[in-house]
């Protein structure tokens, strides 16, 4: 067990109830205290496969397997406090009234109450450096802050793996840097869905490019980046003037 | 809605109305709002006495007089319409100032007024101290029903998400020239309550997707309980009972 | 239509509120239905309702804050309660609507406390029902189109507004507190109610048409239309031709629906102006001042929603009050010209559905 990777996905196929298919056999395998960027297009089907790693999407073919556990609806509280998926608009996310309720929801839901709950939210958001915020309600935080709840609110959960969905959008560099010290302060699995190249490389080591519904590349973040016709047959571009040739990654 | 702007009409303090547990003030000021309109309108005096009560309860919150009036103009469409009553309203009639006006519609406005402003300064007191997130605790404490208050608690924490929302759909309107001047125009607005809704309903499938991947399957769990001691309980019905002790008075005088 | 404190006497209050508890209580089950949501992995479905009806309730609450320009710097915004019905269904509605009184009771003193049993009988329970039940209605009678859509949905809103006025006359005649005359209270009320509803239709009709245009499978009224609308061509709905003409037994039946309709608003109208012509003072006044009532109200829910609430309703009343007595003479004229309009229109359609299933009929 303690050997099992992360996230293991295999062979999974999908379509939804309209008839349109998303993804077409998706093999993936996310070893422990990994940080893996996930690239792709628009309409790729990274959202969907997102969707797939604590079943709020099943039912088409193939396996994703948690930390060994398989995703089947038997598993599902587990696997869900297992994975931790940070949603894009964290005003999603932040559904509570007072940011305290909103990182203790999901401790709270698996049974957790007390001072042992206490705990988990005051160390949760000392990860993300928003320990002084617990009583504030989300909506006077700023974009960044609020980003920055969403990650404690699923770090409260101690999942096995933490799935962030285009982190850094709508940041300015300033929180964006911010989010990057807290994400590598982690000691978490990390699977990022981004369309932020330098992003991905700065925080990444490694990276897989997910392009029609299937894992098309899967290697460094450096090397895939430096490939310029990978790059361009998926449609994913550098911004102008960035080099990944000149960045040095650890 | 409320909590965007620290929810305006809450006045922060730490005076003993404050302090009370949310739900004995929600049972106290239903109870009082309660005795108030069962409350005989002949007696006068019975409203007098009600209102020095309302005063009192202010003057132990220090909440200003000027706060608590000004937050009474919400009444005033029901104002205009109690002076209209005597007017309208038939039986024996009497000269005022030369007008003829009804005995019956005169206490018929009287009584509406009366009553329908203690109504109002009581909630005005009530919210202006109880913090929102507060008063959601208590109605759940009071057994209103746990969806119920899921619901509000919802609305009110999108409120002001919707809200903002509704204002950036605006300002981009007029940033391209748009106008709304007349009925003409009511094409456009309607496409942006329609936008909004589809919008306000998308963002609900998402918060939900966002509840079920932290664990959700039903139901909220309980995190914060409030609690009352009987102490507490006793300091909350002071209001009411006072009054009801006023009211049988004005039954039976 | 907030009632205050004091206007409904305790017993008959205490008695509404029974009665909205007993809704808000066969709502709350509804809604779980309405709301289940097809096609989540887990499919319960009832644990949907929370998010999203919070997230309408937010949205009607919104939406009531959207002005509506009429004319001469007055405006009226939307109450809500057929649109919520039309697009998340009766139940899903009646449960939106009440949370909204209820926080406005509680948080802007905005309806009295011991009123919110009345305020959501009439306005959550009433409005919400009589706006569905005529929508729905509509809709068996009429072809499935969406212009039949907008159709149902602005009859129904032109119908509960009125009849939450009839509904709030119906309690009042129980506990009142004052004896006005019933048949005064009554044709003022629904008399003015009548032209807030016009209004109220208009902009409900026109967004549920713009939500159908857009995400059909999201207008709960008209989940029955959802299989003919939807034929993606290059990316875009279009709607699909009718798989078969509509039965000709359905058009007569809508007709006569229609012609029963006309008759009746002719008369309901006739009644209207006999009893405003009846007393010429002291009515129209009544419509007119209680004109102010209703508008100013529409005004306190729609500016800024907090701290403004009610201060900026003060200017006004003078002005919409004229404004609701010229209206008011006008109100016969203008009903009996928009159902002209709507059935002239709906004949029009008629004609060209029918001009459009023709051909592959013939051949």
């Amino acid at each position: 067990m303690t050997t099992a990777p992360s996230l293991e996905i295999s062979g999974l196929a999908y379509a939804y109830p309209d008839g349109h298919q998303a993804l077409f056999g998706v093999d993936l395998t996310v070893g422990r205290g990994e940080r893996v960027a996930l690239l792709g297009p628009n309409g790729a089907g990274k959202t969907t496969l997102v969707l797939h790693l604590n079943g709020i999407l099943a039912g088409g073919v193939g396996s994703v397997t948690v930390a060994g556990l398989p995703v089947e609806k038997r598993n599902f509280a587990e696997v869900r406090r297992r994975v931790g998926i940070v949603f894009q608009d964290p005003d999603d996310q932040l559904f509570m009234p007072t940011v305290r309720e909103d990182v203790a929801f999901g401790p709270a839901a698996a049974g957790l109450r007390g001072a042992e709950l206490e705990e988990r939210v005051q160390g949760a958001l000392e990860q993300v450096g928003m320990a002084g915020f617990a009583d504030r309600p989300p909506h006077h935080l700023s974009f960044g802050q609020r980003r920055r709840v969403a990650v404690a609110t699923v770090l409260a959960m101690r999942p096995e793996i933490l799935v962030l969905d285009e982190p850094s959008s709508n940041l300015d560099p300033a929180s964006r840097r911010e989010l990057a010290d807290v994400l590598r302060s982690l000691d978490v699995t990390v699977l990022m869905v981004t369309h932020d190249l330098p992003y991905a490389l700065e925080l990444c080591p490694r990276a897989v490019i997910l392009s029609e519904g299937v894992i098309a590349a899967d290697g460094r973040t450096q090397d895939l980046l430096c490939d310029e016709p990978l790059m361009r047959s998926h449609r994913l571009e550098l911004p102008f003037g960035f080099d990944p040739r000149s960045v040095h990654v650890a | 809605m409320g909590a965007g702007h620290a929810h305006k009409l809450y006045r922060h303090g730490h005076s003993p109305v404050h302090r009370l547990p949310p739900h004995c003030k929600l049972a106290a000021a239903f109870a009082f709002v309660l005795v108030v309109v069962s409350t005989p309108r002949e007696a006068v005096w019975a409203f007098g006495l009600y209102a020095v009560l309302v005063a009192g309860v202010a003057a132990v919150a220090r909440i200003p007089a000027g706060f608590l009036l000004r937050r009474l103009v919400i009444e005033v469409p029901f104002v205009a319409f109690a002076v209209l009553m005597p007017f309208v309203a038939q039986g024996e009639r009497v000269d005022v100032l030369g007008m003829s006006l009804s005995v019956s519609g005169l206490w018929g406005a009287w009584n509406v007024l009366a009553k329908g402003t203690l109504g109002v300064a009581a909630s005005v007191l009530l919210a202006s101290t109880t913090e929102l997130r507060a008063l959601l605790l208590g109605l759940q404490r009071l057994k209103l029903p746990p969806m119920l208050v899921q619901i509000a608690s919802f609305m009110i924490r999108y409120g002001d998400v919707v809200t903002d929302e509704l204002r950036r759909m605006s300002i981009a309107r007029r940033s391209r020239g748009f106008e709304a001047r007349g009925v003409r125009h009511w094409g456009v607005l309607a496409k942006t309550a329609g936008a909004l809704f589809i919008r306000s309903y998308e963002r609900g499938e998402r918060v939900y997707l966002a509840m079920v991947s932290r664990g959700y399957a039903g139901s909220m769990p309980v995190i914060d309980e409030v609690t009352a001691t009987r102490t507490q309980w006793a300091y909350a019905a002071v209001l009411p009972v006072t009054a009801l002790a006023v009211c049988l008075m004005g039954w039976t005088l | 239509m907030h009632v205050p404190d004091g206007f409904i006497n305790a017993p008959v209050s205490v008695a509404a509120g029974v009665v909205a508890v007993a809704a808000v209580g066969v709502s709350l089950r509804g809604a779980r239905r309405e709301l289940g949501g097809p096609s989540q992995a887990e499919g319960s479905g009832g644990e949907r309702t929370a998010p999203l009806a919070g997230l309408v309730a937010a949205f009607v609450f919104a939406v009531q804050m959207l002005n509506f320009p009429v004319a001469a710097g007055t405006s009226g915004h939307l109450l809500g309660g057929a649109l919520a019905a039309i697009l998340v269904g009766p139940y899903t509605g009646v449960l939106c609507v009440s949370v909204v009184l209820l926080m406005q009771g509680i948080l802007f003193a905005d309806g009295g406390l011991t009123a919110l049993g009345v305020n959501i009988t009439v306005m959550g329970g009433v409005t919400v029902v009589v706006a569905y039940a005529i929508f729905r209605g509509l809709l068996k009678v009429l072809p499935p189109t969406r212009r039949s859509v907008t159709a149902a949905a602005f009859t129904g809103a032109l119908v509960s507004v009125p009849a939450a006025a009839a509904a709030f006359t119906a309690v009042y005649a129980v506990g009142g507190t004052t004896d006005v005359p019933l048949a005064k209270v009554l044709t003022a009320m629904v008399g003015v109610h009548v032209l807030i509803g016009i209004g109220e239709a208009a902009i409900t009709a026109a967004t549920v048409g713009a939500v159908i245009a857009v995400r059909p499978d999201l207008v709960h009224g008209a989940r029955g239309l959802h299989t003919p609308l939807k034929l993606r061509v290059g990316g875009e709905l279009v709607d699909a031709p009718a798989a078969e003409a509509p039965a000709p037994a359905a058009h007569r039946s809508t007709r006569k629906f229609w012609l029963t309709g006309l008759v009746t608003a002719l008369v309901l109208a006739g009644f209207v102006s006999f009893y405003a012509s009846a007393s010429p003072d002291g009515l129209e006044k009544v419509a007119a001042d209680k004109g102010i009532d209703a508008k100013v109200e529409d005004h306190a829910a729609a500016g800024s929603p907090l701290a403004d609430y009610g201060v900026k309703d003060v200017e006004d009343p003078r002005l919409s009050g004229g404004l609701a007595g010229v209206i008011g003479v006008g109100a016969t004229v203008a009903v009996g010209t928009g159902i002209f309009i709507t059935v002239s229109r709906r004949r029009r359609s008629d004609e060209l559905t029918a001009a459009s299933t023709a051909p592959p009929a013939a051949g």
